[in-house]
């Protein structure tokens, strides 16, 4: 541990900072995770927003505007499904990630 | 210096490796979204310290270190100082640990806090176990839930953190729930605004520990809420307002029955569970009502 700080406070001299440090803001893809991914029924969305609220990834978008009302990042939506859960038109629902419906 | 490789919508990157479902993730959100930038964050160890870093890269776009599951509370204390050394008074210091890393290890290192008076934000992430190394209970760890170290039930109730904080006189804190995020919102609010140590408590559901459908988080908070299991208040100023007071609890069963780590409940111990939820929530609410005749007392005395 000590070695390893030693190490990086000298390549990062410049920066004057100590320590092991993350330096990088970054992103896993955790959509690749999922088994089932959420679908909406954009007829009987009421553009509510509850959806975007409690989505844990942060990755719902609702739009008032748009036909497709409502738009998922599907690159990191984990599948769980609170969105679904909590939809109170109940316009979503989960689907098998690979395969037919 | 920093490295931004990840466009997010707020402060919080979108692929964190916290479980699908995670309460933890929703309530890392909502923080950072009410906080800002202008935010040091300092986090122990466990599941919160996915955000953190893994490696060289951050889920965080804010400056922040992980220290011990000891002493976050005196970690958020020297940051502070060192802030106000340098004249800034400005910078939310935020300490961010998990129910071990709070009502267990790192319970001096608040008390000590609370004590100094030490002007730090301190948020209680509640998964009711010490999730992040599998699962073992802790002191806030529910009657009869099951952990790994209480495999056929946890036989004691849980510590009050609550209780603790208002033994000091602390100025602001507050109980929360992942079901109303605006009251939260409001929460994080006042504890940010306030001249003096704050503390949040906020019950987190974790599908992975409590083993159910992770599409129920929010469900399983609102029904902790419903129940009694958890009572919404906030203590500030010495006065007491209470969130979540009910005429009716919906029973027990509805909260415990979608969750694994009650499966193992005998009907005798559910009827157990339901007896004591409901004497523990209408006490407890007195409790708090009586603290603020105390309080009125005091003032008109
Ligand atoms: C003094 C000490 N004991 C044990 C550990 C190992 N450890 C790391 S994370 C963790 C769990 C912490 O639980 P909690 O604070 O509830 O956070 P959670 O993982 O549940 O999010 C433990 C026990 C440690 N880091 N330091
Ligand atoms: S929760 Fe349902 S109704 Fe509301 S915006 Fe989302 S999809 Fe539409
Ligand atoms: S399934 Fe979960 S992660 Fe995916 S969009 Fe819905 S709430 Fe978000
Ligand atoms: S174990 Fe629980 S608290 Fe930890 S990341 Fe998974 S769901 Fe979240
Ligand atoms: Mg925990």
């Amino acid at each position: 541990m000590q070695k390893q700080q030693e190490k990086h406070s000298k390549e990062l001299k410049k920066c004057r900072v100590l320590g092991p440090v993350a330096t990088i803001f970054a992103s896993s893809t955790t959509g690749s995770w999922r088994l089932e991914r959420p679908v909406i029924d954009y007829e009987k969305c009421i553009k509510c927003g509850t959806c975007e609220r409690f989505c844990p990834t942060n990755v719902i978008d609702v739009y008032k505007d748009r036909a497709e009302c409502v738009v998922i990042n599907y690159d990191y939506c984990k599948g769980c499904g609170i969105c679904v859960n909590e939809c109170p038109s109940k316009c979503m629902k989960m689907i098998p990630e690979r395969g037919e419906e | 210096m920093f490295d931004i490789q990840h466009k997010s919508k707020g402060l919080v990157s979108h692929g964190v490796s916290a479980c699908a479902g995670c309460g933890l993730e929703l309530i890392m959100r909502n923080v950072m979204s009410v906080l800002g930038e202008d935010t040091v964050i300092l986090i122990p160890p466990g599941c919160s310290a996915l955000f953190s870093g893994y490696g060289n890269e951050s889920g965080l776009k804010i400056a922040g270190f992980q220290g011990n599951l000891e002493n976050t509370a005196a970690c958020a204390a020297g940051v502070r100082a060192a802030l106000n050394a340098q004249g800034n008074y400005h910078t939310t210091v935020l300490a961010f640990a998990g129910d071990g890393g709070t009502v267990d290890i790192g319970l001096q290192a608040l008390s000590g806090v609370l004590e100094r008076r030490d002007r730090i934000m301190y948020i209680c992430y509640d998964n009711e176990a010490y999730m992040n190394t599998g699962i073992q209970g802790s002191s806030s760890t529910p009657f009869f839930a099951s952990t790994t170290t209480t495999p056929s039930g946890k036989p004691t109730s849980r510590k009050n953190l609550m209780e603790i904080a208002i033994a000091h006189d602390i100025p602001y804190a507050a109980t929360a729930s992942i079901h109303n995020l605006n009251d939260f919102k409001k929460k994080l609010k006042k504890a940010m605004e306030t001249d003096g140590p704050s503390l949040i408590h906020i019950q987190t559901p974790c599908p992975t520990g409590w083993r159910y459908d992770p599409g129920k988080s929010v469900e399983l908070a609102r029904l902790a809420v419903q129940t009694g299991s958890w009572i919404l208040f906030e203590y500030e100023d010495g006065r007491v307002t209470i969130n979540s007071k009910l005429k009716d609890l919906k029973p027990i069963t509805d909260y415990i029955e979608i969750q694994g780590r009650f499966k193992h409940l005998t009907e005798e111990q559910k009827a157990e569970l339901q007896d004591y939820t409901e004497k523990y929530y209408h006490r407890y609410i007195k409790k708090l009502e009586n603290m603020n005749i105390e309080t009125e007392e005091h003032a008109t005395a």
